[in-house]
């Protein structure tokens, strides 16, 4: 009943405002549809990873709208193409801002992404669902973070690699793309190993340029760095398609789970698609979901997707559908706003952000996560898997529960005065 | 230990069937007790132990209610005697880390010590002086054994050299001194991991300045092996830019046509090969493996015929002005790019090295050379000694010589210059199509490909002398080494910039290149 009172209100409201000749916006000239961004890159170097975002958020809009849309409004989607390119992704969010005035934006995998379309949506005052585990440092008004902050991944990964069952590690390779996502990551994490005492001289740190595919030497590298006298894992934050020579060469080098684990940070069941994993067997992903967890809401979210990409015949998973965390994310994101749109039964962008604080969903890992009341993270449980030979991960590891995010890392001087919830206006200028 | 030790002996006497406390705590345990009953039973030489390890590692062990089950193809066996049991509704899996693997695999290796096949012991050995734990100290008995019974010249030494990192952890004073002398002959990794550990824990003084003897030979050998690993990554690099060089040397160094679009050729190659593939999964899938036999002269002749294309259409006009040309076949690359783009998708697509080309062969100990990268370093040298053939020693290649040389020349003794153009852009295209087949055997295959290695292409053709296919190869190579030791000093990011420094630098100094052309030059 009250779905449908506000919708009739809502009607009768553009109406009126259509009437007297102000309701110039698409959204209100067409009255029963809402436009939503999608800002994935569909080609370039992160397209292996971000194309199937873009996928499964219009899966979850087609199943939004079947059910009779948000506030019975149906949901248009604005699909548009970045390419891996940063500041075209600031252009791109430019448009879906002014040109097709999308009540709210899914996109972002890269933090040098988001970073370039951040003013933007500060600027023009827009709302940004950020689907991909990241280096946190970072609260924005405008944006909710629907990816693991560090201390829902970074760390428990790191600290699952120092204990017995990880292999008591001593010594630590830090690896990563450059750019400003494994940077500040590593530099949390450095300050973290230091913290629990490892020494300057054990960590090493390594990066290589987006798209960089000749992975000899550094395998060489850790090799060598391996050999020195105590226990080494590799933490990998390599981004893209980088990631597909990168463990090419590591299973034809030989590098064994058992001898050098590598755990990865930006490597699921998608990236791996086409790299033969039998050699890779062991090696490590933190996420805060796997396609092979158990549980009814993933068995429901996997059948979803296999139907959807079937229908749809998307490429390689119409075959072979795969899952993976920031699909995960982009679901959980999806399905939260639209909950958060029909408590504040608006689309009025900083009604809808007081909205989301609380929201809570029954996410496909298998926990309900909530959104947390200031912060704009998600409470999320922490996953450890080891690959398998069918390309799959198998859970190792899992924290009891969700975790609330820590976007400011203690681990970095001067975050312990930083305030936990989006800075206000005035304070920010 | 000595206790573990005890138990496993008596264990052993009990053939029958293993011991249901240990298998109930390989399934119940913590990882600890995991471990331990892992190594207990590996060590009880039972004949069932194998099979039972064999299972956890590979993820069939499981447990139900209070049993410890073996499933393999939906039946069921009782993990503790072997028998037969109806499959069980509810089932979890006893879940087998790396840590647990580690210990798997090398308890199963100590256990196969004592087969009386060869090839089995010395794999066997090598699983040992690979796995970065090594055994565990129970299999001392076992290793010690081994090598009683141990007659073989070509397994003995490797077995000493496995026994003595067991003897360093577990044995008296008298056989640590042995072992680390024999330590000294190893050149692993593992030994020296071994080692510098020791040496941390180690108050004797004798035993001390023994151990660090041995560290300093064993680091001795592994130097070198390090440098022999990256002199071949060094070679690996080279002969992926000299591949990717060759036909621009012949487009841009012998023709003088500026050629942007070369590295779209290359990309139509890794295309071709893609599609090669594809078709071989769907109509031949028996002879996958071989696919690439079939996707090289495909790759050739597409990559040549749109090069030749091209030249007809385009370049031909364009001959002699060359900025016109740079700009019209940067326009060709874009258009080239969108079209794949449009036929198979913006994402990448998905090459799969053939069966033997995955995994590698390890030359030296810690040094492994990746097949894919072997066969492309002698592909590259295969494809440079046909083209050198070619331009040497047949009519196409004395008029291809010819009419670069001197056009007006060559076209009054009646060679077709037109037509001669055409075949050698179409040559130096297909060969980037070989290239591209190369390439998608180990890096990512998409539209932008190209992009990747166009700079780099020209940077070798300029730097080894514009003209010159002695000048390529030697400057492939020497960009090849110059980057792998830039990269394994300073990193990826920085090698890649010192590079070019290096390039701008010694152009200033030598704009010819590393070889000039000599003498005089007609159509210079």
């Amino acid at each position: 009943m009250m779905k449908r009172r506000g919708f009739i209100r809502t009607l009768t409201i553009s109406a009126a405002v259509a009437a007297i000749g102000l309701g110039a916006s698409p959204v209100m000239a067409q009255q029963k549809t809402v436009k939503v961004g999608v800002l994935h890159s569909l080609s370039g170097t992160m397209a292996i990873s971000e194309t199937v975002l873009k996928d499964v958020a219009l899966m979850a809009f087609d199943e939004i709208n079947a059910k009779g849309g948000v506030m019975g409004m149906k949901i248009e989607p604005v699909v548009v193409d970045p390419a891996s390119n940063w500041p075209l992704f600031a252009e791109k969010a430019r448009q879906l801002l002014t040109q097709d005035k999308v009540a709210v934006t899914f996109g972002c995998w890269t933090s040098v992404s988001r970073k370039s379309v951040l003013p933007v949506y500060e600027e023009l005052n827009g709302l940004l669902f950020y689907p991909v585990q990241y280096e946190g440092e970072e609260i924005s008004r405008n944006v909710f973070y629907t990816g693991a902050a560090p201390n829902q991944q970074a760390i428990p990964a790191v600290e699952y690699l120092m204990s017995k069952d990880g292999g008591s590690a001593k010594r630590w390779v830090l690896l990563g793309t450059d750019y400003v996502y494994p940077r500040t990551t590593n530099k949390i994490l450095r300050a973290f190993l230091k913290a629990k005492g490892v020494a300057e001289a054990d960590i090493m740190e390594e990066y290589t340029p987006f798209g960089h595919s000749d992975y000899q030497t550094i395998i060489g590298k850790i090799k060598k760095f391996a050999a020195e006298g105590k226990k080494t894992a590799v933490v990998s934050t390599i981004n893209g398609d980088s990631n597909v020579p990168f463990y090419k060469e590591l299973g034809n080098q030989g590098l064994k789970a058992t001898d050098v684990p590598v755990v990865a940070f930006s490597v699921g069941e998608e990236e791996l698609r086409g790299v033969d994993t039998k050699p890779l067997v062991g090696h490590l992903a933190a996420w805060n979901y796997f396609m092979s967890i158990k549980a009814p809401a993933n068995t429901e979210f996997t059948k979803k997707w296999a139907a959807y990409a079937k229908a749809k015949n998307i490429a390689g998973h119409k075959d072979k559908p795969l899952t993976n965390d920031p699909m995960e994310a982009t679901y959980i994101g999806v399905y939260m706003w639209k909950q958060a749109v029909e408590k504040a039964k608006t689309f009025d962008v900083a009604k809808v952000s007081a909205a989301m604080g609380g929201q809570t969903f029954k996410a496909p890992s298998g926990i309900t996560s909530t959104m947390d009341a200031k912060n704009h993270h998600l409470h999320k449980a922490v996953f450890i898997g080891e690959v398998q030979a069918d390309g799959q991960f198998k859970v190792v590891w899992k924290t009891k529960g969700p975790v609330k995010a820590q976007p400011w890392s203690p681990y970095i001087p001067g975050n312990d005065k930083k305030k936990d919830e989006p800075a206000l206006m005035a304070e920010k200028k | 230990m000595r206790l573990i030790l005890l138990l496993a002996i008596f264990f052993s006497t009990q053939a029958a069937a293993l011991d249901r406390a240990l298998v109930d705590k390989l399934g119940f345990g913590e990882s600890d007790e995991k471990v331990v009953a892992i190594n207990a039973i590996a060590a009880s030489g039972d004949p069932r132990a194998a099979e039972v390890l064999g299972a956890l590692a590979e993820g069939e062990l499981q447990t139900s209610g209070k049993l410890v089950i073996i499933v393999k193809n939906d039946e069921a066996f009782d993990a503790a005697s072997g028998d037969k049991l109806a499959l069980p509704e509810e089932r979890e899996d006893v879940v087998a880390n790396n840590r647990l693997r580690g210990a798997v695999s090398a308890a199963l290796a100590a256990l196969k010590l004592l087969s009386p096949d060869r090839q089995q012991r010395l794999a066997a050995l090598k699983e040992l002086s690979d796995n970065a734990e090594g055994a565990d100290v129970a299999m001392l008995g076992i290793v010690r054994r081994a090598l009683a019974a141990e007659t073989d010249p070509g397994v003995k030494p490797l077995l000493e050299q496995v026994a003595a990192s067991l003897e360093l952890k577990g044995g008296d004073r008298e056989a640590r001194i042995a072992a680390l002398q024999r330590l000294a002959g190893s050149s692993s990794a593992n030994a020296k991991t071994l080692l510098l550990s020791y040496i941390e824990t180690e108050k004797d003084a004798d035993l001390l300045a023994e151990a660090r003897k041995s560290l300093r030979a064993v680091e001795g050998k592994r130097a070198w092996a390090e440098r022999a690993g990256l002199a071949f990554t060094g070679i690996s690099l080279g002969s992926i830019l000299l591949l990717a060089a060759l036909g621009l040397a012949i487009t841009y160094g012998l023709m003088g046509v500026i050629n942007m679009a070369h590295g779209e050729l290359i990309m139509i190659g890794a295309y071709t090969t893609y599609a090669v593939q594809t078709l071989f999964r769907t109509k031949f899938g028996a002879a996958f493996d071989w696919y690439l036999l079939a996707a090289l002269p495909a790759a050739f002749a597409v990559s040549a015929a749109v090069g030749m294309l091209l030249e007809r259409l385009v370049i031909r006009w364009l001959y002699g002005r060359p900025l016109e040309t740079l700009l019209a076949t940067w326009g060709i690359s874009l258009v080239l790019i969108q079209t794949v783009r449009t036929l198979f998708g913006a994402q990448n697509v998905q090459v799969e090295n053939p069966a033997f080309m995955s995994g590698g062969v390890e030359v030296l100990s810690g040094v492994v050379l990746p097949y894919s990268r072997i066969v492309i370093v002698i592909f590259a040298a295969a494809v440079l000694a046909g083209m050198w053939l070619l331009l040497t020693r047949t009519r196409l290649g004395l008029f291809v010589r010819g009419v670069t040389q001197n056009r007006a020349m060559a076209s009054c003794v009646g060679v077709p210059t037109h037509r001669v153009d055409t075949w050698a852009f179409g040559l130096g295209s297909g060969i980037a199509g070989l290239a591209g087949c190369a390439l998608s055997q180990i890096g990512n295959v998409g539209p932008d490909l190209g992009q990747g290695y166009i700079v780099d292409s020209f940077m070798v053709v300029v730097l080894g002398g514009v003209g010159q296919l002695a000048g390529t190869v030697y400057a492939a190579l020497g960009l090849g080494f110059a980057n792998k030791l830039l990269e394994s000093w300073q990193g990826a990011v920085i090698a890649k910039i010192l590079v070019l420094v290096f390039i701008v630098i010694f152009i200033q100094k030598r704009p010819q290149g590393l070889f000039a052309v000599k003498g005089r030059m007609a159509d210079a």
